[in-house]
């Protein structure tokens, strides 16, 4: 049976990760993860710039200069060999401004661009690329994924964010996906999506907390269900913190070890560094399932070796876990619940595999959590579900998310003004009325503000709007009405209204971090350029392998018995298509290359039926004997 | 602007049922979200983000009952701005001189203060209730009559309910141990 997706086509969930991303769709029986060519679920969100093609051996072959994208496990190996050209918890960078990522620049190998003031830039190789531009990297390796495995394009998708991503995180993660070629439904929070992939509505009425610890944020939700319903009732969180600080943490120790063992500082060595974090991480994981392990790291001809136990590694990581426990707490005041009234707790994101996380959240909630879906996988099964519900598929399911972040605007005294509260359900609206202080003044400027705090300049600076225009006329006549709406992914939309004429009022929006409509247009345009150049070299690659592979095998025949059972003529023919071939190998026309690959293939037929009765023949031959 | 109830679908009152309103909000919301209208032309998705804003403004407003009354008062022309539950109601401005000096010596690091603050707390948490107690049975005298009077009456008794709040809040944040 075909599902009837309209004339728009199939809509996948993606879970777009500090760590790893993933693409999931809607089948008849639920939700499904697509797999990547190689097999594997997850796609680390790693990017490389390589400076040549993987076969660059060949010669001739590999003779492109011009740096090709390298994404997800590749990638994650060549943040080994060439970390410069290299980057990965990339998300810890959306929507930022360079004054807030200090703090990361300690702990990640970000290579920031000069002239960074404005917009981040990352350098990789030659060209640099804001975060946004990165992430659609991601994202369209996983359309690709997903293209491959429907046989069909995809443009549409459900993007999953943190739920405590501020506007512009939100806005950062759509303008990826608009790069990607994507067209961005909806912008799902993680753990809200989590809680539909569990299919925890299958209870009546109840209250769930869904605890989501990842590799580079945490969110805490919690949500009254009823029949279908999903209304998160409070959100919480903290967007730095997830598995990347345990891993600083144990790379830390671990560089001090190594420089006093070695005598030598391995921070400043870029594959040294990577190397070590990979050691690092490989016994984090490991500790979640044995009691003890190694650190070990084999480098240049020295070995680093360290054991460390559970009891250790807990004490350790004991002050990231209770970051997390601040957060639940003020969650569960917010949503005017008690402890004893939550039934369920839902773990979400890879770092709920640690025990000490587990037993936190245990003794936190007074309830045994849900770990029975993969916490990797349970995010991007529950955005297909949401994206099942934006097509109609899924229809009696509905979430009602809220807005993390409180909305204001400044007023006299850098003081901010709230207009829309926190945990206030989305689509959420508030509409002030703006004048003017001097005679004749043409132009408001509006400072938009989010976050909980009662002075601007402890708050988030989100945008400046200026409502232009307005006709001259003495102080406090005009009446510009202005309408704050926050829609269901979490975005702020802003409109004008002129109060005496009922027109409706421009309104000039200058985002204080993050990308204009026009940067993002000028990169989708540059990305589909260079998509379609990359799709070309793509296909002249993927002819001269296959090409190369029936010229050996060829090669490899004229030595055989068959080959000297055809007549002249017919080797005549298989030289010369040999020849035509190598002719046209070196060309930029995957076609022709094709072209004359079926050809030989044609003309050796013979030859190789022959071969393969010689072979049964020979075997037939080797039995008597 | 549409008007809360009507939008609801529920009679115009101050009492109401939490349960009728959260099944009348959920089968609303179930018609009229945003999600439902993803493949509908563009003036109608942007109507559905109009109405669902609203609905969710309706809801976060009437599910509240100070939030609702607040709501009744600026629907019948009163003012409820801010600045009216600073006045000090006269009845508690003896207290309240005394419990300034108590949470000036606190601030001072003397703790000599903490008793007399925390018989404050319990006094101030106990006049809450006592508010409590008269608006609920001021908003059925209201539901009953809807005279203008009354609604004066609960606009008092919401200034007062404001200001005992700031007050219990403020005692609670100096009793609670630094960060």
């Amino acid at each position: 049976m075909q599902i009837d997706f309209g004339e728009t086509g199939r809509v996948i969930g993606i879970d777009l990760g500090t760590t790893n991303s993933l693409a999931a769709f809607m089948d008849l029986t639920g939700p499904k993860i697509i797999p990547g060519a190689d097999g594997d679920k997850l796609v680390p969100s790693v990017v490389s710039i390589n400076p040549r093609l993987p076969n660059r051996d060949r010669e001739g072959v590999g003779a492109l200069t011009s740096g090709e994208i390298v994404v997800g496990n590749a990638a994650r190996e060549l943040l080994l060999t060439q970390p410069e050209r290299t980057v990965y918890s990339v998300k810890r960078l959306m929507g930022r401004g360079l004054d807030d990522i200090q703090e990361e620049l300690k702990l990640f190998p970000f290579h920031i661009a000069p002239g960074s003031e404005a917009v981040l830039q990352l350098q990789l190789g030659d060209r640099t690329y804001t975060p946004p531009e990165i992430s659609a990297f991601v994202l369209r390796q996983l359309k690709q994924n997903a293209e491959a495995y429907f046989g069909e394009p995809v443009t549409q998708a459900v993007i999953t964010v943190p739920a405590y991503f501020n506007d512009a995180q939100r806005q950062a993660t759509k303008d990826a996906g608009r790069i990607a070629g994507l067209e961005v439904l909806r912008l799902v929070n993680e753990p809200t999506a989590a809680s539909l992939a569990y299919g925890l509505d299958k209870r009546e009425n109840g209250i769930v907390a869904v605890y989501d610890l990842g590799g580079g944020t945490f969110d805490i939700s919690i949500l009254k269900l009823h029949d279908g319903i999903f209304e998160v009732l409070a959100t919480n969180g903290d967007t730095h913190l997830g598995g990347d600080d345990i891993d600083n943490l144990l790379l830390r120790i671990a560089l001090e070890d190594v420089r006093s063992e070695w005598g030598e500082d391995l921070s400043v060595d870029g594959e040294g560094v990577q190397r070590l974090r990979r050691a690092v991480i490989q016994a984090k994981e490991r500790l979640s399932f044995v009691p003890f392990t190694f650190i070990e790291l084999e480098y240049h001809g020295k070995n680093y070796q360290r054991e460390i136990k559970r009891d250790l590694f807990d004490k350790l990581i004991m002050p990231i876990v209770n970051r997390t426990l601040g957060p639940c707490r003020d969650c569960i005041k917010d949503a005017g619940v008690t402890v004893d009234q939550i039934d369920e707790v839902v773990m979400v994101g890879g770092s709920t595999r640690i025990p000490l996380v587990l037993s936190a959240v245990e003794n936190l909630f007074r309830a045994a959590p849900h770990t029975e879906l993969n916490p990797d996988e349970v995010v991007a099964l529950g955005a297909a579900v949401q994206a099942g519900i934006l097509s109609g598929e899924v229809q009696d399911k509905l979430l009602l998310d809220v807005t993390p972040l409180s909305l204001g605007i400044e007023i006299m005294g850098g003081v901010v003004s709230k207009l829309i509260h926190r945990n206030s359900t989305i689509p959420a609206s508030a509409t002030e009325t703006f004048t003017t202080g001097v005679d004749g003044q043409r132009n408001v400027l509006i400072h938009v503000v989010q976050g909980e705090r009662e002075l601007v300049i402890d708050n988030r600076s989100l945008a400046r709007f200026d409502l232009k225009d307005i006709d001259p006329m003495p102080a406090g006549f005009a009446r510009i009405e202005v309408r704050f709406l926050i829609d269901a992914n979490g975005i702020l939309n802003v409109t004008a209204r002129d109060v005496r004429t009922g027109a409706e009022h421009s309104v000039d929006v200058k985002p204080s971090y993050g990308l204009t409509d026009e940067q993002v247009e000028k990169m989708i345009q540059d990305s589909v350029e260079k998509a379609e150049q990359d799709f070309e070299e793509r296909q002249v690659r993927e002819a001269r392998v296959e090409a190369d592979t029936i010229l050996a095998a060829v090669e490899k025949a004229r030595r055989h018995d068959a080959y000297f059972e055809l007549s002249d003529e017919e080797r005549a023919v298989i030289d010369k298509a040999i020849n035509e071939l190598l002719l046209v190998y070196h060309a930029d026309d995957h076609n022709l290359i094709k072209q004359k690959i079926e050809q030989l293939n044609q003309v050796t037929h013979k030859l190789a039926e022959n071969m393969m009765n010689t072979a049964v023949r020979g075997a037939l031959k080797g039995t008597k004997i | 602007m549409t008007e809360y109830f009507e939008l609801l679908g529920i009679p115009r009152s101050l009492h109401l049922s939490l349960d009728v309103l959260q099944q009348r909000y959920y089968e609303l919301s179930r018609q009229f979200h945003p999600d439902r209208f993803m493949r509908s032309p563009e003036a109608e998705r942007q109507k559905a983000l109009d109405l669902s804003s609203t609905l969710n403004d309706a809801y976060r407003t009437l599910k509240d009952p100070l939030k609702r009354a607040m709501y009744v008062l600026s629907q019948e022309g009163f003012d409820v701005g801010e600045q009216r539950s600073k006045d000090v109601p006269p009845e508690l401005l003896e207290e309240v001189f005394e419990l300034n000096m108590a949470l000036e010596e606190m601030r001072g690091g003397d703790d000599s203060a903490r008793p007399q603050l925390e018989t404050a707390e319990k006094n101030f948490t106990n006049m809450l209730t006592e508010v409590d107690r008269q608006l609920e049975v001021l908003f059925e005298q209201y539901d009953h009559a809807q005279s203008r009077d009354k609604l004066t009456e609960i606009r008092g008794a919401l200034n007062r309910r404001k200001y005992i709040q700031n007050l219990v809040d403020e005692v609670r944040k100096s009793l609670a141990p630094s960060p």
